[in-house]
């Protein structure tokens, strides 16, 4: 079994496959990384540094904001890495994931259904 | 030549095809449930009961939507024939429910407690009528069906880390492939696509159906910002977390795994909506695990298979669901609801394709009558959708 697993080139992060204690050094997808502390199976890693504020990449997308800056070797979990969608509590900072795919163009009238609340069919 | 892959199905008079073929025994409001429970249990294992909270105090669009999902129950291709069980006074119409069945062909018949005057004797006049209907369909015989005759529900629920790495890009192999052979597939969960839209809308076939997935993400968006709350306390769910994902955006796109890679996406229903194109549908339903298969059922879906990393025992009462799970621990720890392991996926045993040609094998042979763990252990949890407050 592979120690942790990198989804996309584009990821920042890898997950572990089992647990990773401090100071083991890994292949993560042929990026070499050293644990900074003991990473639960499952969890994530660093594989870089990341800036505050900068986009954690999984999956080749962006799974969210570091609160904090994120060492490569670091555990990435809620203690440093925060969601930016749905957040009713930050409602002013609202943040679209693709600006430009967002649309002001009325729906498909096929049937009525426009995604909206008052669509009943 | 090769045989097109397919299962031995029952063709229904309206076209559709069933992949089992039960008396649903269906109370029109929650006052109706017990005696329809009551009246199911004589004939097990041929009448199914839909027990369900809804049928009154209900304006508006919450009104519609319960209509709508138990017509489409009544209407749907695993059932043979349908019991409506009427309290007398309320708000959704027996006659329509057994109309809408009669329309897909199927037999129907109305017991009414109040017209029967009472649980005695409802339940004994609905044993009577569960019996004729029950008579009048088990002899009918399966049949060679192909594959794209098949509607297949994604779904996963008690996610943990591997259920994005294995079981759910499993799945997706999966649905791709039944896709590409010209069948359905059907992905719900709005909250769990959140995050990972940019990734459908990328392969919507016209431009209104991408506009209508972002629509709808919005909505729901905007419903959970309207709160004032934080979507956190939800989503990822604790279990979730503690299994290794952290927002959101991670789980849904690993979630968004289960609609493959390729097959394109040509509609979006509402709740409880007919899946009617050939391809990727998403429909508009909530995280909640039992609320979002009782609507892709609704919508025609007649197999659901249900990825589980942390494991999940819930099914479907008329629709097989299918569990597997990509974490060994589970497959050991919760074998009795788990009916295909992909762990060797996350040990680098078994190739993704190799673990996706054994799932659409499962899925072929759930179709032709192979019982799953959830419909052996009776699990046939049903949850009607709704939105606004009991009136």
């Amino acid at each position: 079994m592979k120690p942790a697993l990198v989804i996309s080139d584009r990821d920042n992060v890898a997950t572990a496959l089992e647990p990773l204690e401090a100071g083991r050094s890994i292949d993560a997808g042929g990026r070499l990384v050293v644990a900074r502390e003991l990473i639960p199976s499952g969890h994530k890693i660093a594989l870089v540094d990341i800036q505050a504020g900068g986009a954690v990449v999984k999956y080749g997308s962006a799974i969210g904001t570091a609160t904090s800056a994120i060492q490569a070797g670091a555990h990435v979990h809620t203690h440093n890495l925060s969601s930016s969608r749905g957040r009713g509590d930050l409602a002013a900072q609202r943040v679209a994931p693709e600006p430009g795919v967002r649309l002001a163009e009325p729906a498909d009238e096929r049937n009525g259904f426009d995604g909206s609340e008052a669509a009943d069919d | 030549m090769t045989e097109r892959p397919g299962f031995w199905g029952y063709r229904r008079p309206d076209g559709r095809v069933g992949v089992r073929n039960h008396v649903l025994v269906v109370p029109t409001v929650i006052c109706a449930s017990v005696v329809c429970e009551r009246i199911a249990s004589a004939l097990p294992g041929v009448a199914v009961p839909l027990p369900h909270l809804a049928g009154c105090g209900q304006l508006g669009p919450d009104m519609h939507t319960t209509h709508e999902t138990l017509a489409a129950y009544c209407q749907h291709p695993n059932v043979g024939a349908v019991l409506v069980v009427a309290l007398g006074c309320e708000q959704v119409i027996a006659q329509t429910l057994a109309e809408s069945a009669k329309r897909a062909g199927k037999p129907a018949q109305i017991v009414s407690i109040q017209g029967e005057g009472g649980t005695l004797r409802a339940i004994g006049k609905g044993r009577q009528m569960a019996e004729q209907l029950a008579a009048g369909i088990v002899s009918a015989s399966r049949e060679w069906c192909d594959a794209t005759s098949l509607i297949l529900s994604l779904k996963c629920g008690g996610s943990d880390y591997t259920s994005g790495l294995a079981s759910n890009p499993a799945l997706g192999r999966v649905a791709d492939r039944l896709v590409a052979l010209g069948g359905y597939a059907v992905l719900g969960e709005i909250a769990e696509i959140m995050g990972a839209e940019h990734v459908l809308a990328a392969r919507a076939t016209r431009p209104d159906v991408g506009r209508q997935l972002l629509r709808v993400i919005d909505r729901v968006e905007a419903e959970a910002m309207a709160l004032g709350l934080d979507i956190r306390g939800t989503q990822p769910s604790p279990g979730n977390i503690r299994g290794g994902l952290t927002t959101i955006e991670e789980k849904s796109l690993g979630a968004t795994e289960k609609g493959g890679e390729r097959s394109p996406l040509v509609d979006v229903v509402p709740y409880a909506g007919r899946i009617t194109r050939p391809g990727l549908t998403v429909m508009d339903t909530p995280g909640l695990d039992v609320e979002s298969v009782t609507g892709m059922v609704a919508g025609g879906a007649q197999v659901v298979v249900f990825t589980t990393g942390l494991g999940t025992p819930t099914g479907n009462p008329v629709a097989p669901v299918v569990k597997i799970t990509g974490n060994a621990r589970t497959a050991q720890q919760m074998s009795d609801n788990i009916d295909l392991d992909v762990s060797g996926v996350i040990a680098d045993t078994e190739s993704l394709d190799d673990a996706a040609g054994r799932l659409f094998e499962e899925v072929l042979a759930v179709a032709s009558g192979k019982l799953t763990t959830a419909e052996s252990l009776g699990h046939r949890e049903f949850a009607i959708h709704r939105r606004n407050p009991t009136i």
